[in-house]
């Protein structure tokens, strides 16, 4: 088991995925997403790691490399966020549909206008509908590990799905953190080496992504939609080969203090260490406040989810990113567990929030107030969706 | 003549919507998208073979008597060949079924 050493979450990221020994690295660079793949840059060049640095002239391109050295055969990577995600996003749908495990590494970044460089979820649900699989990450650790397992899950058999590894920008990408990087060998032992199901090969031509018209793109569609149905369970279990070797458990949702508790935060990254943080407040003033954190946002835990908070009576579901939707429908987090709650015809109150936007501070003392509005609220006094922290 | 494949189900379909098999092509029937048929007078046809060089199809091969069918697998209707004949042999036929 290594040591914990003090290293800059980016840096401890592109020395994780050099450490799945990738074979391709094409990347474009963009705040807050560039020391991750200046770090793979570097260790390329000075010959530390094996593989090719493609320096692509946009995001576009960088997903369009990956999608040929993907299908070529390559462990492919490539990191973006924000803006560049928007101009890459055409070819993501591409990326899964041709059932291509590359890795994304995503430093979540709000999405102009106004120009903002800092953190919330926009390119994050952005890519919600692409057919990725979509990992988050709360801490430093917690990205590295990702990153690892990004390959392992994308890669299994059963799975053949390119995955993206969410860290929140700047708030994780730029700070340095207390990171145990996993020892070379273990990585080694964990990731078997890649072995396509299926690759670009002269001696025996196959075309990828051909026209598919109105009698198949239905079939098409199902197929895939399986594929990312039948990961679930796999995911789980990689996870739990991961914890049996580097000891770091990790499951679909993870929970805080919620078998007790009243009222339960539901959120996603970096937001949800603080969450704990004041619900060790709030437990101690003898509030019974608890919390569900999403691990795996798609495919989405819908059934772990409605384990976690099935017992509370108030859910404070925070969405870190504008939903322009009219007002009348929540958040898209919101929304997707008021569906799962719908479905299984439980109905607490429900209170949603639009928290963090573009790198705004989520403090306890927030927490605190979003979990005593819906606490304190009638039952259909609670809008679609608030925000907080806006000035009237 | 191709084959008619038929239409798969989705879990038919091969891994990643990958062609597998290079110049399938052939096997998609085309002809289906017809609504007007060519159809060839042979008293009017010189065998030129005008209308094979200008379809963009492959529906034309020329048959023992040295005159240029249509293969109604492939024929879209498109009409090019009809157009494209100097002696107007070839008519376009109002598919009715």
């Amino acid at each position: 088991m290594s040591k914990p050493i003090g290293i800059e979450v980016s840096i401890a990221v592109a020395e994780a995925v050099g450490l799945c020994d990738v074979d391709v690295v094409a990347a474009y660079p963009i705040t807050p997403q560039t020391h991750i793949v200046e770090h793979l840059s570097e260790l390329v060049a000075d010959g530390h790691l094996d593989a090719e640095f493609v320096p692509v002239e946009s995001e576009h391109s960088a997903m369009s490399a990956c999608i040929g050295s993907s299908a070529a055969g390559a462990r492919t990577f490539t990191s973006t966020c924000s803006q560049g995600y928007a101009l890459m996003s055409e070819l993501c749908y591409i990326a899964s549909a041709l059932r291509l495990p590359i890795v994304m590494a995503v430093a979540n970044r709000a999405l102009s206008a106004p120009i903002n460089i800092w953190n919330d979820h926009a390119d994050l649900m952005y890519a919600r509908d692409t057919g990725w699989i979509q990992l988050l990450s709360e801490n430093g650790q917690e990205a590295v590990d990702m990153s690892v397992l990004a390959f392992r899950i994308g890669e299994d058999k059963r799975v053949c799905l390119p995955v993206q590894v969410n860290l929140d920008g700047f708030t994780m990408s730029h700070v340095i953190e207390p990171i145990a990087i996993p020892d070379e060998k273990e990585v080694k032992k964990f990731l078997p080496p890649f072995k396509p199901a299926l690759r670009l090969d002269p001696a025996n031509p196959v075309t990828f992504g051909p026209v598919g018209m109105p009698d198949v793109y239905t079939e098409a569609r199902k197929a895939q939609d399986e594929a990312l149905k039948a990961t679930k369970p796999v995911i789980q279990e990689i996870f739990n080969d991961f914890a049996k070797q580097f000891g770091r458990q990790y499951k679909l949702v993870e929970t805080y203090k919620t078998e007790d508790a009243d009222t339960i935060i539901v959120a996603m990254g970096s937001i949800a260490q603080t969450a704990m943080t004041a619900i060790d407040k709030m437990r101690a003033k003898g509030k019974k406040v608890g919390i569900a954190r999403i691990r795996v946002y798609r495919p989405f835990p819908g059934a772990e989810i409605f384990e976690a908070i099935k017992g509370a009576k108030n859910l404070v579901l925070l969405d870190r990113v504008t939903a322009f939707a009219g007002g009348e429908i929540s958040g898209p987090v919101a929304l997707e567990i008021k569906s799962v709650l719908f479905d299984r015809k439980v109905s607490p109150k429900v209170g949603n929030f639009l928290v963090g936007l573009g790198g705004r501070d989520v403090t306890g003392q927030n927490f605190e107030e979003m979990v005593e509005r819906v606490a304190s609220a009638k039952n259909g006094d609670l809008p679609a969706y608030e925000f907080i922290n806006v000035r009237e | 003549m191709a084959k008619e494949t038929g239409i798969k189900s989705w879990k038919e379909l091969n891994f990643g919507i990958a062609i597998t098999t290079p110049g399938n092509a052939a096997e998609l029937k085309t002809g289906d998208w017809r609504s007007m048929r060519p159809e060839t007078d042979r008293e009017k046809c010189t065998k030129c073979g005008q209308c094979y060089i200008f379809c963009p199809d492959m529906v034309y091969s020329k048959d023992a008597e040295g005159f240029y069918a249509q293969n109604y697998y492939w024929c879209k209707g498109c009409g090019i060949c009809a157009k494209e004949c100097p002696v107007d042999a070839i008519t376009m036929i109002q598919e009715v079924d």
